[in-house]
């Protein structure tokens, strides 16, 4: 039962991840890209802790918190830099 | 507040912090997380320069209560209005008159607006006196700026009165 | 809590979380605009990683070791930063005057102050 429903829930987040890199792809503006990779960023959190339940690992989990930590840096960055045209003022 | 401990509430979401990172109750760990907890409000006091002030913690609790609630209420608006006809949703912005004047407790409703049903703040102006959302499916301007009032703004402004 | 009680809990929960997150980025392939675009991924996608999560609390919480708590703090911090995300990407489109849609007209009466 908890299997099956793990298999379910990585083709689920596979599928978004799938559609987050067409957004990535096909844009059409800067800012639609950058949500695409935050978008990206918090999935592959979900997928990274499926993993960790699938195969009775807390050692994801640091994984888990980096990814969620540099991928909201990483958008601050981006948007900052088009805001700015510059990241450090 | 005093000046060992700028700010109690900072310290204690810093200990509780580290203590959900160690994973453990060890009283090494407890003791630790104490010690980080009086010791980075300290250093950091001087970013803080207007302290907000809270009043009233069971009109928190209220307001939380009926923010996870809303999220999940927003969730299924969203979803409904994601996997619907995107050719009958009706995206607008409209301005939100700020009653507000602490920085704090603007930021506060600004979040709470982006995660509650189909409203993501887009600008704070320069003034601090409007505040620019997005609507995914706007029914009724007025009706909305009055439900956010009734339902984010007022007990915000119980929450911080400076 | 008997084992398999938690099992199907657990269960519920990945299902939940796996909707949501992909409710969230179909929302991101599929609406017209830059701006409604931003509506799925902060609120269906956190929502789901949310759900996903709790069930990883559940998970090992539900094993020998005893509590596991700090998943918690991965879904906290997320709740507290995509709305930020969400804010800094909504403020660059409208400093790069994306191109919006019919509908997003007003926007030329309420949005120009810088």
């Amino acid at each position: 039962m908890l299997s099956s429903a793990i298999l379910v829930a990585f083709v689920c987040i596979a599928t978004a991840l799938v559609l987050n890199f067409w957004r990535l792809f096909a844009g059409p503006t800067l800012p639609d890209r950058i949500l695409a990779l935050d978008t990206m960023a918090i999935n592959t959190i979900a997928l990274l802790v499926l993993l960790g339940i699938h195969q009775n690992l807390t050692e994801f989990f640091e994984a888990a918190l980096l990814i969620a930590m540099m991928g909201f840096i990483g958008t601050v960055a981006l948007c900052k830099y088009l805001l700015r045209g510059d990241i450090i003022e | 507040m005093n000046r060992w401990l700028p700010q109690p509430m900072f310290s204690l979401f810093l200990w509780l912090v580290w203590l959900l990172l160690a994973n453990s109750l060890e009283p090494g760990h407890i003791v630790l997380g104490a010690f980080l907890a009086l010791a980075l409000p300290l250093f950091t006091v001087r970013f803080w320069p207007d302290q907000p002030c809270m009043g009233r913690p069971r009109t928190l609790m209220a307001y939380l209560a009926v923010f996870l609630w809303d999220i999940v209420i927003a969730n299924l608006t969203v979803a409904r209005l994601i996997l619907g006809p995107v050719r009958r949703l009706r995206p607008a912005f409209i301005t939100l008159p700020l009653d507000l004047k602490n920085d704090f407790a603007i930021t506060v409703l600004a979040h709470s607006l982006s995660l509650t049903p189909g409203t993501v703040s887009s600008k704070v102006s320069e003034d601090r006196r409007t505040l620019l959302i997005h609507v995914l499916d706007l029914d009724d301007e007025d009706q909305l700026i009055q439900r956010i009032k009734k339902r984010y703004e007022t007990p915000l402004k119980e929450i911080f009165p400076c | 809590m008997p084992d398999a009680l938690i099992e199907i809990f657990i269960s519920i929960f990945l299902l939940i979380g796996g909707a949501f997150a992909l409710i969230g980025s179909i929302g991101l392939a599929r609406l017209p605009d830059l701006f409604t675009r931003l509506h799925g991924p902060t609120k269906a996608t956190t929502l789901g990683v949310g759900g996903i999560l709790i069930a990883s609390v559940l998970h090992f919480s539900s094993r020998a070791e005893g509590l596991s708590l700090h998943e918690l703090l991965v879904t906290l911090f997320l709740f507290a930063t995509a709305p930020v995300s969400a804010y800094l990407i909504a403020c660059a489109a409208l400093h790069l005057r994306t191109p919006a849609p019919e509908d997003h007209r007003r926007l030329d009466r309420t949005g120009g102050e810088e």
